[in-house]
């Protein structure tokens, strides 16, 4: 693993939102590294900051401090020509398909785009087949180019919007919740579509979701968020099979698992809700839920320290708990 | 028809319609179900097959354009298609009561929420507005509100989502119902809270006796709470048995899809996904509702609607493929 090629990394990337009373540190300090050709999925409950992060990494919005590196460049200097071109290595698919494609425009026109921004083709003709062989391979129908996306199902526009993504070849993918507003059997065959993308065009995902079975699916290494901060990077498997933060072990545990025998009444659930990101905690911004936390919880915030091979930010990391 | 006495809701042979211009579309095309008492029965489904219809069917809170045409529900020996709009609200929140997946739009965001849960007591309940009040309070302490006291007063966009629906369970609950229908309760909530939610309706099912009617996409949520368990295709049930049985040996192939679509905990091979989509109602397809996507499909599914087959154990599937190892049921 530590001698495979990073493609991004952040160093201390922290976003404030004003908002009506005060501020909100959506991101506040965080430092990550993508690596080239793996799929780290970015976890977490509503409000942690996950979009936010994702979003960062993109420069799509411009973060308070901290700086993005992106195939070697700073990204979080380049003015805003340079910044253009940067953009055709990096992509994001949404999680709505209904509103994050344009109802008014066909699916050639859709996906040619970014085509035509960029000026990638000469010719109409070369764009348009192009265009055909891009959307055979999302499982578009190339008769259907012409269509609205109001004409397709939700499933099928988030193949569109898929293929828009890919059309210019990136590097990159940021995918935020692309399968939370889909059906079961749909979300199956999107995620299959995502994985055989990956094999055959060499992407890099940055998988957004709440969804921990869709991840644990999907993902190499998972990075684990709360109210802004990372609880805990690793290896998937690793991470499912010990969690080491206490809000990991909850997560894990609090998510149904599809399967009846294993059905606890009785298990252990965090009580309380998140707290508001306006106003979060001293120290550890997990300690008011955490069952685990003591005096220097309260206090101190911990340091993301190496342990076992993942990073992990907490004073009382558990050992082998097992879910 | 006799009762058999283990069974708190009975919907038969129930179709339900809606009328579109130019012709009639049915969202529930001849369903049986049954909750028997002091259980929980899962409705699971992808969106569009019927599944909130069944349910809206049963509360009585169709839409103008939609029409229960045939078929009977009867909740504990009253048949709820026979009564007047006024008899059904004197059930509805009495007897029978129902939560949805957003609390932010079935909460009334002008009143106070111990208001309007005081609404329900009050309309069913021979008692004062003090006592209401105090059985409001109670209500969110049981639910699992902190701070009744002061929450009574609270309005709707001043709490959690995890608290709204905690209100809306309190609404649901504070009659003490024969039947609760929830209605994917905790499809917007996050995990730790859905968590808290489902273990809050299991600790209710359990102290008040009421039965629950789980309609969910969420396999997960499912195999958590449920005992027995519908599975719905296009407007029918495709699918029924105990939880434990729908899990070890699904036997229809829709179900079987979606056991397969769900990414599983040791296995980074392909989904088995469904091909295809759901069909629109106005485009179902001849003969068995999913042949144009079942890896299984013969000629004969393509002409001829399979019936429900018992395989044992009360195990129905609507299957050709079941012919041999059951009788048909209907």
């Amino acid at each position: 693993m530590e001698d495979r090629k990073v493609l991004v990394s952040a160093k201390s990337l922290t976003k404030t939102f004003k908002v009506k009373n005060g501020t909100v540190k959506a991101v506040g300090g965080v430092d990550i590294e993508i690596y080239k050709g793996e799929t780290l999925a970015l976890v977490g409950e509503s409000g942690c900051g996950k979009s936010t992060l994702g979003r960062l990494l993109l420069r799509l919005i411009e973060p308070t401090s901290g700086e993005v590196i992106f195939d070697g460049k700073n990204i979080t200097a380049m003015n805003n020509r340079e910044m253009q071109q940067m953009r055709k290595e990096m992509q994001i698919v949404f999680q709505d398909p209904y509103s994050s494609i344009d109802p008014r425009f066909s699916v050639k026109r859709i996906i040619g785009e970014p085509l035509k921004a960029y000026k990638v083709f000469k010719t109409k003709k070369e764009q348009e087949d192009y265009i055909r062989e891009l959307v055979e391979k999302v499982g578009i129908h190339k008769e259907d180019l012409e269509r609205y996306p109001h004409q397709f199902s939700g499933g099928q526009r988030q193949r569109i919007g898929i293929a828009r993504a890919l059309a210019l070849k990136p590097q990159l993918i940021v995918c935020d919740e692309p399968v939370s507003a889909l059906d079961v059997s749909i979300q199956a065959q999107t995620l299959n579509l995502l994985h055989d993308l990956q094999r055959e065009f060499d992407l890099t995902y940055l998988f957004i979701s709440h969804d921990l079975a869709v991840v644990r699916y999907i993902s190499d290494r998972v990075c684990v968020m709360f109210l802004g901060k990372i609880c805990e990077i690793g290896n998937t498997e690793d991470i499912y099979r010990n969690p080491k933060h206490p809000y990991t072990y909850f997560l894990l545990s609090s998510t149904p698992k599809p399967d009846p025998l294993k059905r606890k009444e009785d298990k252990e659930i965090l009580s309380g809700e998140a707290p508001s990101p306006m106003n979060p905690p001293s120290g550890c911004r997990f300690h008011t839920r955490c069952p685990y936390a003591k005096e220097i919880c309260k206090k101190e915030e911990p340091a993301p320290v190496m342990l076992d091979g993942r990073l992990i930010a907490c004073h009382f990391p558990l050992d082998e708990a097992g879910i | 028809m006799a009762e058999t006495s283990n069974e708190l809701l009975k919907i038969s042979k129930l179709r339900t319609v809606i009328k579109v211009r130019n012709g009639e579309l049915v969202p529930v095309d001849g369903v049986d179900i049954c909750v028997p008492f002091h259980s929980t029965v899962g409705i699971v489904g992808e969106s569009g097959c019927g599944k909130s219809m069944t349910a809206m069917s049963v509360m009585g809170l169709l839409p103008k354009n939609v029409r229960i045409a045939s078929g009977s529900i009867r909740l504990n020996g009253t048949e709820l298609t026979e009564l007047s709009p006024k008899e059904m609200r004197k059930i509805t929140g009495d007897r029978m009561s129902i939560i949805f997946q957003e609390p932010m739009t079935s909460l009334n965001p002008v009143l106070t929420v111990g208001k309007q849960v005081r609404e329900a007591i009050i309309l069913h309940r021979n008692v004062s507005k003090e006592e209401a009040k105090k059985m409001v309070t109670e209500m969110f302490q049981s639910v699992g509100i902190p701070e009744p006291q002061r929450r009574y007063n609270a309005y709707p966009h001043e709490l959690s989502g995890g608290l709204r629906q905690r209100v809306m369970i309190a609404m649901a609950m504070v009659c003490e119902p024969e039947l609760l229908i929830a209605d994917e309760p905790t499809t917007a909530l996050d995990v730790t809270v859905e968590a808290q939610i489902l273990h809050l309706m299991r600790k209710l099912r359990d102290e008040k006796n009421t039965s629950i009617m789980m309609i969910t996409h969420n396999l997960g949520v499912v195999a958590e709470i449920c005992d027995t368990v519908y599975v719905m295709y296009a407007g029918q049930v495709v699918e029924h048995t105990d939880v434990y049985e729908i899990f070890k040996n699904p036997c229809h192939p829709y179900t079987e899809g979606l056991m397969g679509s769900l990414p599983t905990v040791n296995s980074k091979e392909r989904l088995k996904s469904i091909p295809g989509i759901v069909p629109k109602l106005d485009q179902l397809p001849k003969g068995c509702r999913l042949h144009d996507r079942c890896k299984y499909a013969t000629e004969r599914c393509k002409n001829e609607m399979p019936p429900l087959y018992d395989i044992g154990d009360g195990h129905t599937v609507r299957c050709f493929r079941m012919e041999e190892k059951g009788k048909a049921v209907e």
